[in-house]
């Protein structure tokens, strides 16, 4: 292992430490989702006005908008700790990226289908095969097959160094996601929403949007730190830790 | 029409609204609760099989049948 990682970073990558980091932060997560969530969907849903061309219909991106950030934002997490779990074989990784992947797949789905729900009354079709939709469908292939990839094997380290690397060649497909709706012609609007620049929105609609994107955020935190806890239990099954836990759960 | 019955009719979208919030809290609620129940499976399986392995070390070797976990 290199010595210019920092001694915590060591630390926290054991799993029964992390375990513990993951059980300590996961409420709060969890809280701060369900919070920024409330407060997002009151906006977003009875404080905000209707669109001048779309009406209420327009209310849809308070989920789709946010459920598609995720949708990246979740591949490009998988497609780093695949990376680290590559190069390093660090085990925290591995399951760091791993069970990234159902929430991703998750996202994804939801932002297809609410886009779909959006698109019918907005565009008059619930599909239509341009850069933009037909992107997202792939990311959602990809989600799929590093599952499937990651479930094939027998060995579960062999599994996830397998669908590590296909997480890795995904990866292109993010940036074309984002950008295609510059590089084609598409039905798809281009994007309003700009962190570094002006914001092609109104406040009233962009400050339940950017809540909405908080809530979805730390969701994703509380449902990667279940699922990584309970991957490391599985993984870890036969080692004294694990059985202390399993002990204290017993009356459960 | 009511302040209530307008919200719910969501300007004549109900029918597209309504449903993309329902996919939304339905498959992050599914999300969520597939990983609690895979931690129960996994230590009850986990505590069978200690208690499997607590009950050979015990000196239970007349039978060669397994134990049944005590859960």
């Amino acid at each position: 292992m290199s010595n210019w990682i920092p001694l915590w970073l060591h630390k926290l990558s054991s799993p029964p430490t992390f375990y513990r980091f993951a059980g300590a932060l996961r409420p709060w997560a969890l809280a701060l989702a369900v919070v920024f969530g409330a407060i997002g969907l009151y906006g977003g849903l009875v404080l905000a006005p209707a669109d001048y061309q779309q009406g209420d219909a327009y209310r849809i991106i308070f989920i789709h908008v946010p459920s598609a950030w995720m949708s990246m934002f979740i591949y490009a997490v998988m497609g780093v700790s695949a990376f680290v779990a590559l190069v390093w074989r660090i085990k925290l990784a591995e399951v760091v990226a791993m069970q990234s992947a159902p929430i991703g797949a998750a996202f994804t789905f939801i932002t297809l289908v609410t886009g779909s729900l959006w698109g019918k009354p907005m565009w008059g079709t619930w599909w239509t095969w341009d850069a933009r939709l037909t992107s997202e469908l792939v990311l959602l292939f990809l989600y799929l097959g590093v599952i499937g990839l990651y479930q094939a094997f027998e060995d579960r380290r062999q599994g996830a160094r397998a669908a590590s690397f296909l997480a890795i060649i995904g990866i292109i497909n993010v940036p074309i996601v984002h950008f295609s709706v510059n590089w084609w012609n598409t039905l798809h609007q281009g994007s309003t929403v700009n962190i570094f620049g002006h914001s092609k929105m109104s406040w009233d609609m962009l400050w339940p949007l950017l809540a909405m994107t908080l809530a979805t955020k730390f969701y994703y935190a509380a449902s990667l730190f279940l699922r990584a806890q309970t991957d490391l239990l599985s993984m870890e099954s036969g080692k004294d830790w694990v059985r202390k836990i399993a002990a204290s759960e017993s009356d459960r | 029409m009511s302040a209530v019955q307008s919200f719910f009719a969501m300007g004549g979208y109900a029918s597209y609204v309504w449903p993309a919030y329902a996919v939304f809290f339905i498959v992050l609620i599914a999300d969520s609760i597939a990983p609690r129940l895979r931690r129960r499976r996994e230590l009850r399986e986990l505590r069978a099989r200690l208690a499997r392995q607590s009950a050979r070390a015990a000196g239970n070797t007349g039978s060669s049948f397994p134990t049944p976990p005590t859960t």
